[in-house]
């Protein structure tokens, strides 16, 4: 086997000095009755072209290089090439958590980093080193303004990612955290008076998305004074993280989290991804995941550490904010090389491309005789059209042209049944865009 | 005297220093360039009116070219497996193969989008459940889910599995009984499920002590979570006795696949009566740690379990073709969005496919037999508080070397000057003074016996010279950095100088 560094004569010397016959001495503590018999029953080994040509086929028969108007939660981005040149580095990819600051302080200062960057886009104070994705960070976050505040309930807007949502069921269970929902008014937005209606003296925090599931940005200050009012704690989740560098910063929030994908990280099928959280400086013993913080060892020099570890499992275990442990450092540093490259300009112009082409898309798929839903408040780069004709149908036809439609929102609003999602990036064609328009007609 | 003289693995080189990404700003430095707009150009603050966005403050601005010198340069600050042993106990730091990395970036795999339609992502869905059967035959388990983003993601959803199950039978019951050996994330894990702690005592040789066992296990009992070999590295012998004990009085067995890197080919624990079980494919099957994450941690049931699976679940359709199935009423629900971390299921399933049945078996071998290897060699060198066989990894204590003032953490940090990573420090809890190591398979014999020099080199130094490893480490960029002080008054972002001093 070419991943293990020992020939068999290596093994034969080092069972004698252990003083074993066979191998098989030092498996003797398993009871005979339950030791594999034979070989398990998988495929034989393969030879590393071989595991090559088997993935490159799974890969052919996985829509390679259509183009895409999907969102919805994962989007597609130009990564630059850079991303994956530095994560590559053994020094990075095949470290661990960084427990030994003296020998981890590249992934320390990678990370510190991605926590400044966090905070400067979000106007948060204190961001984690991640959590898995942008629907448990989600779950969690309403776990912590529970704690913050010592309430039971949440409320959650029905525009939040229908997953996210399906995600913070499951998690606010065995929580004993009843979950009641909020709907949003004609132009997409929050309907504030559900909204109060919805908080009560006992609700810990308010989950909205923005922009939200529908591609709407959320009036967050309107939001926060209703949530503010009754003393719950306001969460905004974020899922198109592009949207920050031209979306002003939901400030008056208490805690942001963020899905981070769309800061480089590809695709993939759904995963692994980047959630993040950030918070106020007041609540972040709450909060959970890892923290990186300076410190300064005996000379006076400055470095990073894992800090405030009192929160976490491996210190309070059935007390800990969360059980997280393993999260989604390689995702982060990702993100921390793609926030550099674009830096302070880059963002806002990207950013802007994504507002032109979805502005153009909606603007032609208007003319060409689809009803654009949810008008009367800003959008970003998603929107959503109502068609004649049923969404599937239309992408089926484009999907002959090797374009992936818009969202049939149908999966998760059957009351919005003709009605699809549509995302435009910076890396939508006008071409597409052109094509597109021409099947929404229908 | 000199410090390095008994160092063999390694020696002092330059190393770059570099400051903060933010230190190297300055306006107008770019390293992006976007193409032209196709499309007419639009007025942000037409479009978003007061929701538009001024500016955005103090992020960098720097060129190509001084990125990939910040990156490079702090990542030579890092130790990492391409750079030799790490054995960090109840890590499983092996080799991450660089053909998993190329194919998990093949265009239609990395760029695959989670709500494609099903039948132009037919690669995709064989990979998920090729990965799935394989790793049901690995765990002798009936179902699987993929979805979990790491082990103890796993966890919770193994016991909301079990959760589930029980309350469909009428009562979820109250606790979740804890071996004092186990993982931070498993008593963290019960609690989040809703579940009371109740810690269960080791007896004298490690393992679940069954009488103990016995007394505890009542109709308050929801599960045991066991992990096996349990975090001294000790296979639990009478580990059918155990799953004997809960499912007497209906409760489950929960295990911890943590430590799976000792089993893999040789015992499954499907077999051995474990109901319920996470995997860490970020451990045994080869995914990198990436620093940090991302993991994988798939949940493997038997047959009572799988309704309670979450959703979707990937079948194959009458028609033949793959899908996923969304309609299990009753299921925990999801627990992450999508699918799971599927580009760590690609590494997976490329790790397998490249061992084979025997290379699994034989990985295994070499795993239980490097950590058996290094307990000979460092026996009465370093305490060895359990006597009992050894699987994949063994854990001493500090006791022979704390008269001297010298603490397992302090061995550590030395263990750096010598050109390793440290073992895990002061785990499991269960020992006072933990050296916890485990050297998986990756390790050629050079590697352990450099490693075992250092160890005993560690050890005289101790006797001899014990403010030596107090102080250490001796050789890297930074020494010990004042943790106490970081924690007190926490910095966790930057700040220009202006305001970091205080506006
Ligand atoms: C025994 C054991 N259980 C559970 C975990 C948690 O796994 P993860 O870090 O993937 O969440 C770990 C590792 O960190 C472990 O060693």
């Amino acid at each position: 086997m070419r991943y293990l560094p020992k020939s068999q004569s290596d093994r034969e010397t080092m069972l004698r000095e252990i003083g074993a016959k066979s191998i098989d001495d030092l498996f003797a503590a398993i009871p005979a009755e339950y030791r594999v018999k034979g070989d398990l029953d998988i495929p034989r080994s393969y030879a590393e072209g071989e595991i090559v040509d088997f993935f490159r086929q799974r890969a052919t028969e996985s829509a390679q290089g259509y183009a895409t108007f999907l969102g919805a939660g994962a989007y597609s981005h130009y990564r630059p090439l850079v991303i994956d040149s530095l994560i590559s580095r053994g020094e990075f990819f095949t470290a661990y958590t960084p427990y030994q600051p003296e020998i981890a302080q590249g992934t320390l200062q990678s990370i510190f980093e991605f926590q400044s960057m966090i905070c400067e886009l979000t106007g948060m104070d204190v961001a984690n080193a991640s959590m898995y994705d942008g629907s448990t960070g989600a779950a969690e976050a309403l776990m912590m303004a529970a704690r913050v505040t010592g309430r039971s309930k949440s409320a959650v807007a029905a525009t939040v990612h229908p997953e996210y949502r399906e995600v913070i069921t499951t998690y606010a269970r065995y929580q004993g955290m009843p979950v009641s929902t909020f709907g949003c008014a004609k132009n997409g937005r929050v309907d504030l008076d559900t909204l109060a209606l919805a908080i009560d003296d006992d609700t810990a925090g308010v989950l909205i998305q923005s922009p939200n599931f529908f591609g709407t940005i959320e009036d967050v200050a309107a939001i926060a004074e209703i949530a503010h009012d009754k003393g719950a704690l306001l969460i905004v989740s974020i899922a198109e993280a592009i949207s920050l560098g031209i979306v002003k910063p939901p400030a008056e929030a208490d805690i942001v989290s963020m899905e981070a994908q769309s800061f480089g990280v590809p695709l993939g099928f759904g995963g692994p991804y980047c959630g993040v959280m950030a918070t106020r400086e007041r609540f972040v013993r709450q909060m959970p995941g890892r923290l990186v913080g300076e410190a300064r060892d005996r000379n006076g020099k400055r470095g990073f550490v894992l800090t405030l570890a009192t929160r976490e499992q491996h210190i309070r275990r059935e007390k800990a904010t969360s059980n997280i442990c393993t999260n989604q450092g390689l995702m982060a540093l990702m993100c921390g090389i793609f926030m550099t490259v674009y830096g302070r300009e880059g963002l806002k112009e990207l950013a802007t491309q994504n507002l032109a082409k979805a502005h153009y898309a909606a603007e032609q798929f208007k003319k060409s005789g689809a009803t654009l839903l949810f008008e009367g408040a800003p959008r970003f780069n998603e929107f959503v059209i109502e068609t004649k004709t049923d969404p599937y149908a239309i992408n089926d036809k484009l999907l002959g042209q090797r374009i992936i439609g818009g969202f049939p929102l149908k999966k998760f609003y059957p009351e919005l049944s003709n009605a699809s999602l549509w995302c435009c990036t910076e890396t939508t064609a006008k071409a597409s865009i052109d094509a597109a328009a021409k099947e929404v007609a229908l | 005297m000199n410090l390095n003289e008994k160092i063999r693995k390694a020696t002092t080189h330059i190393s770059q220093n570099e400051g903060l990404i933010f230190e190297k700003s300055s306006p107008g430095k770019k390293g992006y360039k976007l193409p032209p707009l196709d499309v007419p150009e639009v007025d942000p603050a037409e479009l978003l009116g007061e929701q538009a966005r001024e500016d955005l403050g103090q992020m960098p601005e720097v060129s190509e070219i001084e990125i990939i010198r910040h990156y490079t340069r702090i990542s030579t600050w890092n130790y990492a497996v391409d750079h030799g042993m790490y054995p960090l106990g109840s890590c499983t730091m092996k080799y991450n193969a660089r053909v998993n990395e190329y194919v998990a970036r093949l265009t239609g795999l990395a760029e695959a989008h989670p709500y494609q339609p099903e039948r132009v992502t037919q690669g995709a869905l064989r990979i998920l459940q090729m990965l799935s059967e394989q790793l049901i035959e690995i765990t002798g388990m009936d179902a699987i889910t993929l979805q979990p983003a790491a082990g103890a993601h796993g966890e919770l959803t193994g016991i909301l599995m079990v959760r589930a199950y029980l309350e469909s039978r009428g009562n979820p019951r109250k606790k979740i009984l804890i071996p004092d050996s186990a993982h931070g994330t498993n008593p963290a894990t019960a609690a989040m499920a809703g579940y009371a702690v109740e810690n269960l005592k080791s007896n004298a040789a490690g393992m679940v002590d069954m009488a103990s066992l016995e007394a505890q296990v009542n109709d308050d009992v929801a599960a045991l979570m066991l992990t096996n070999p349990n975090t001294l590295g000790v296979f639990e012998q009478e580990i059918h006795k155990i799953a004997d004990v809960l499912h007497a009085k209906g409760a489950l067995m929960y295990m911890d696949g943590a430590n799976m890197n000792a089993l893999v080919g040789k015992v499954r624990p499907g077999d051995f009566g474990a109901d319920v079980m996470h995997l860490n494919l970020h451990k045994t099957f080869s995914t990198p740690h990436g620093g940090g994450g991302p993991g994988s941690g798939p949940v493997a049931c038997k047959k009572i379990l799988e309704p309670f699976l979450p959703t979707p679940v990937v079948i194959t359709k009458k028609d033949g073709t793959l899908g996923f199935d969304y309609n299990r009423p009753q299921s925990v629900g999801r627990v992450r969005m999508f699918y799971g971390n599927f580009g760590m299921h690609v590494r997976a399933l490329a790790y397998i496919m490249a061992n084979g049945p025997e290379g699994l078996r034989l990985t295994t071998e070499d795993a239980v037999l490097n950590a058996n290897y290094i307990r000979k060699k460092l026996e009465g060198i370093y305490d060895l508080p359990y006597s009992t066989p050894t699987m994949h990894e063994v854990v001493f204590s500090d006791r022979l070397q704390t008269p001297k003032g010298v603490k397992t953490g302090d061995i550590a940090k030395r263990l750096i000057d010598y050109g390793f990573h440290p073992y895990t420090v002061s785990f499991p809890l269960v020992v006072h003074g933990a050296l916890m190591i485990e050297p998986t398979e990756s390790e050629s014999k050079e590697e352990l016996d450099l490693f075992i020099d250092a160890m005993k080199s560690i050890a005289e130094e101790a006797e001899q010279h014990p403010e030596i490893i107090a102080e250490a480490p001796h050789n890297t960029r930074i020494s010990r950095l004042d943790e106490t002080m970081a924690a007190r008054k926490p910095v966790l972002r930057w700040k220009p100088p202006a305001a970091a001093a205080g506006k």
